[in-house]
């Protein structure tokens, strides 16, 4: 009699760990499916056959090894991107400079994958990620001090970084850095040298193993560490946080080292793993997908690695789709876009599944003191 | 069936929440024109029902009437529809929009598309007028004091129409003084046939005004009552279910040396205002200070200059006689200061927070709670949260939910629980009791005097005059800035504190 009760209790909590679970993931599994449906609908409208289109990039993506390897190669920056920017949302900061970061750590990872000789291809391949991490991380702590210290938003200075960003590693890559065997006119560098590179095993890209490592990490770092509670605390609360006689400046800026290193390895395992090099245009958005991610993902360290491979299949997917279903290309931009937007716009989507507002959560604004 | 003059009727209302039976078949009926209190222990689900009744949760089970016909009430629109207004024990303002915009929020007047601002300025000034509750239209409402936002609130129930006004704990932060004066309001406007219910921990305060009292506990009805049947022990009585004592019970204190000295400190806001000026006074382990003074008089900055999180333009403030530094919280919390808090959801708690993290919130990092490499012990926390909720009665299904979702006092338990748990040398405790039931505040009345009979120096400031005479050893009033006197608490009178507190000399008033 007793044991029933409590494996009914058991039974209790674990349906309301499922039922929470089921709360959390409601919403992204909601926008995914209503930007599907409405990215048929534009199909149908524009004369393909959506059905054809969407198997065709389920086939591109998902259809064979090779292609399933594909979509955790392209998953893979972007894990890391996401990862940097839900890291630095737990904060309170919403880091829009993924994408600087990340060029700057695609850019050192090359620079020191073709200049570095003589090293031993796991250590070479360490260094240059190591180095890769580093420029990352440089580059978000001055967003990051210019917040702590003078209160500047982190969104403004992060995106015009993203400028300088783009602008410095053009200039490096067609300056001091620049390819200059016969021939080459693009601005890229050189190739980086086989021991710097990060191999695959069979399909699947070490990077991505790294990615999950890395979420793995982030996951345990926020949640079983006085650091991560610092951070989370700063995030919800900087006047309790400041009561509790954690230094807030400081939290604030490695919060944002620590999304640039991330956002960085992203960009280094993108060179050291695919490109070989640094060219120009080759990372473009993965830094800003990493944005959608964090958002489909939840903000939450593992639930950004589904939500990575989703957007990743629709990227290995695109050209399948295309040469199958003679489809554009952009239209997985497109379905991308609306599942950003219908993850933001979440009260629509709780209209629309009947989730009411949670009863508790505020629905209006401030009390005395709650600001 | 009922003859009576009903306003509204509740009919046996229940609401869960997740491992909470907050409201477990309530009825209550509100007569026209009438304040009817409702009492009942922290946690006994008053702000819940008054929550059910305004649209903001949906009922379980049970039926409202309104002028005797059944109503749906299914959000706070349709509430707002039915004459409902509510003011929340935890205000719903904008802080940054003015009070104009605030009031018409949500039934905004418009001309063509735009919003008409001027005509429901005028509206608002009118009511304003009717009703004697003075506000400025234009004021921005986080530069008002808390006594005036409240007004707003009232305001804004009123100007959307409301016969029935539910009053959250509107007094737990006001001054004695905007208490009568809210207490005037409320007589003035049932006069004019609206209907009040009103929640109150003050049993002088029902005493004082409710024509009727309806007491819960634990989610229960337990009784009524009227302030012409019973007195202020009763009501505690009928409330906690035993005895309450309302006095607080101490020896003479035995002052040993001095632990915490505060020399000609100085502060100036971020106003540039300077609100404290030239400050000492001493406080002598085995003592209680009692701080009183009317809000805004600087005792806020004071407190927050003490307990680290505020930098004072000039002076010191001594711990055993070494100087501390200002601005560090946790240099404080390493030498033996507890702080409680005045404002417990901008520096006492981390609201989404569960409880366990929320009682280790300044200790987190220190053992047994991490350990090496900076890794916290999650057990360890869950340890010191159960003892915690425990030793001080916290009504919470338990250690691992949200701060958030406990009632006012319960919230306030949590804190003080916290600060009371660690070894001190030094307590302050800013309205340690705010917004606290009865036997909640004779429990942590207790603990004060025990702590102080332990050797610790301890200040405590509070807005209740009576918290304070019965509490204190010795009481500093402020006033502008400035300690007026510092006087022994024996012999001391409500009526002396109360003309310190408004200013006059120490040898005015005899
Ligand atoms: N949103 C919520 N989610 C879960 N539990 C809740 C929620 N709101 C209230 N509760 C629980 O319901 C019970 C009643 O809370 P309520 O706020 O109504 O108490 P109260 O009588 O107003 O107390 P107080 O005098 O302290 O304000 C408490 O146990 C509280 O923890
Ligand atoms: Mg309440």
């Amino acid at each position: 009699m007793e044991d029933q009760q409590i494996s009914q209790e058991d039974n209790q909590s674990m349906m309301d760990k499922l039922s929470a679970l089921w709360r959390v993931i409601a919403i992204p599994l909601a926008a995914v499916l209503l930007a599907l449906v409405i990215g048929a609908i534009l199909l149908a409208v524009s004369g393909a056959n959506p059905f054809r289109a969407y198997a065709a990039l389920v086939e591109g993506s998902f259809g064979s090894m090779k292609a399933f390897g594909r979509t955790l190669a392209k998953a893979t920056p972007l894990i890391f991107s996401g990862l940097a920017v839900a890291f630095a949302f737990k904060a309170g900061l919403f880091n829009i400079g993924a994408q600087g970061q990340l060029l700057f750590g695609a850019l050192a990872s090359a620079a020191a994958g073709f200049m570095i000789t003589g090293l031993p291809p796991f250590l070479h391949a360490t260094l240059a990620l190591l180095i890769g991490a580093t420029a990352g991380a440089l580059f978000a702590a001055i967003p990051g001090a210019l917040k702590a210290y003078t209160g500047a938003h982190e969104v403004i200075t992060t995106i015009m970084l993203n400028y300088v960003a783009i602008n410095m590693t053009d200039y490096f890559a067609d300056g001091p850095f620049k390819d200059r065997t016969e021939g080459n006119i693009v601005a890229r560098t050189p190739e980086i040298l086989d021991s710097a590179r990060i191999p695959s095993i069979g399909e699947i890209p070490v990077g991505f193993l790294l990615a999950v490592l890395a979420a793995i990490i982030v996951w345990w770092l926020l949640w079983r560490t006085t650091l991560g509670f610092e951070i989370r605390t700063v995030g919800l609360s900087p006047h309790a946080a400041k009561y509790a006689g954690m230094k807030v400046a400081a939290t604030v800026i490695l919060t944002m080292v620590i999304s640039g290193v991330l956002a960085g390895i992203g960009g280094a395992i993108e060179t050291q793993g695919i490109v070989y090099r640094y060219q120009p245009g080759f990372n473009a958005g993965l830094g800003f997908d990493g944005i959608t991610i964090a958002l489909l993902g939840k903000t939450h360290p593992i639930g950004i690695i589904p939500a990575a491979i989703l957007i990743g299949a629709m990227k290995a997917g695109a050209s399948t789709m295309q040469f199958n279903a003679g489809v554009a290309k952009e239209i997985t931009d497109v379905i991308q876009a609306l599942m950003l937007f219908f993850v933001t716009a979440d009260i629509i989507i709780r209209k629309l599944i009947r989730s009411k507002a949670e009863s508790g959560e505020t629905v209006t604004l401030s009390g005395w003191g709650q600001q | 069936m009922t003859e009576e003059n009903l306003a509204l009727e509740i009919r046996n209302v229940t609401k869960r929440f997740p491992g909470v039976l907050a409201n477990d078949n309530v009825s209550f009926s509100l007569r026209k024109g009438e304040i009817h209190a409702l009492l009942g222990e922290n946690g006994a689900g008053k702000s819940t029902l008054m929550n059910v009744v305004y649209g903001l949760y949906a009922q379980d089970e049970g039926e409202f009437f309104i002028d005797n016909k059944l109503v749906e009430i299914n959000g706070p629109s349709d509430a707002i529809n039915y004459g409902i207004g509510m003011v929340h024990q935890h205000f719903m303002l904008v802080p940054v929009f003015s009070v104009t915009e605030n009031m018409i929020l949500g039934s905004e007047v418009t001309k063509g598309t735009s919003l008409d601002l001027n005509r429901a300025r005028k509206e608002i000034l009118k009511i304003s007028e009717a009703y004697g509750l003075e506000v400025d239209p234009d004021a921005i409402v986080e530069d008002l004091p808390v006594g005036v936002q409240q007004r707003v609130e009232i305001l804004k129930a009123l100007y959307r129409k409301a016969n029935i006004l539910v009053l959250d704990e509107p007094t737990a932060v006001l001054t004695p003084q905007e208490a009568e004066d809210l207490f005037v309001v409320m007589r003035q406007l049932t006069e004019q046939g609206v209907s009040i219910i009103f929640i109150t921990h003050k049993l002088k305060e029902i005493l004082n005004v409710a024509d009727r009292v309806t007491v819960m506990r634990r989610g229960k009805v337990v009784g009524h009552t009227s302030p012409k049947e019973t007195d202020q022990q009763g009501l505690a009585t009928m409330m906690v279910g035993r005895d309450v004592l309302l006095e607080v019970e101490k020896s003479p204190a035995k002052p040993e040396d001095v632990v915490l000295e505060v020399e000609h400190l100085k502060i100036t806001d971020e106003r540039d205002v300077e609100v404290v000026k030239d400050i000492s006074f001493e406080v002598r382990a085995g003592e209680i200070l009692g701080i009183a003074g009317i809000q805004g008089n600087g005792q806020t900055e004071l407190v927050e200059a003490m307990t680290g999180l505020r930098d004072a333009t000039s002076g010191k403030v001594y711990l055993s006689g070494e100087t501390i530094p200002f601005e560090n919280p946790r240099y404080l919390v390493e030498h033996g200061v507890g702080h409680v808090p005045e404002d417990r959801h901008k520096h006492g708690l981390v609201l989404p927070y569960d409880l366990a993290d929320n009682m280790v919130l300044n200790t987190y990092y220190q053992k047994p709670y991490a350990g090496q490499m900076l890794v916290r012990d999650e057990q360890a926390v869950l340890k010191n949260a159960l003892g915690l909720i425990e030793r001080f009665d916290v009504r919470a299904p338990g250690p691992d939910v949200a701060a958030s979702t406990l009632s006012g006092g319960n919230q306030q338990k949590v804190i003080v629980g916290r600060e009371f748990s660690r070894p001190l040398k030094v307590l302050i405790a800013n309205q340690p009791t705010r917004g606290l039931d009865v036997g909640s505040i004779e429990y942590i009345h207790k603990e004060i005097v025990k702590m102080r009979d332990e050797g610790i120096g301890v200040v405590v400031i509070s807005a209740e005059l009576d918290e304070i005479l019965s509490l204190s050893d010795r009481i500093a009033i402020m006033f502008r800035g400035e300690i007026v006197t510092i006087v022994e608490a024996k012999g001391t009178t409500r009526e002396q504190l109360g003309l310190w507190m408004a200013g006059a000399t120490p040898e005015a008033v005899v």
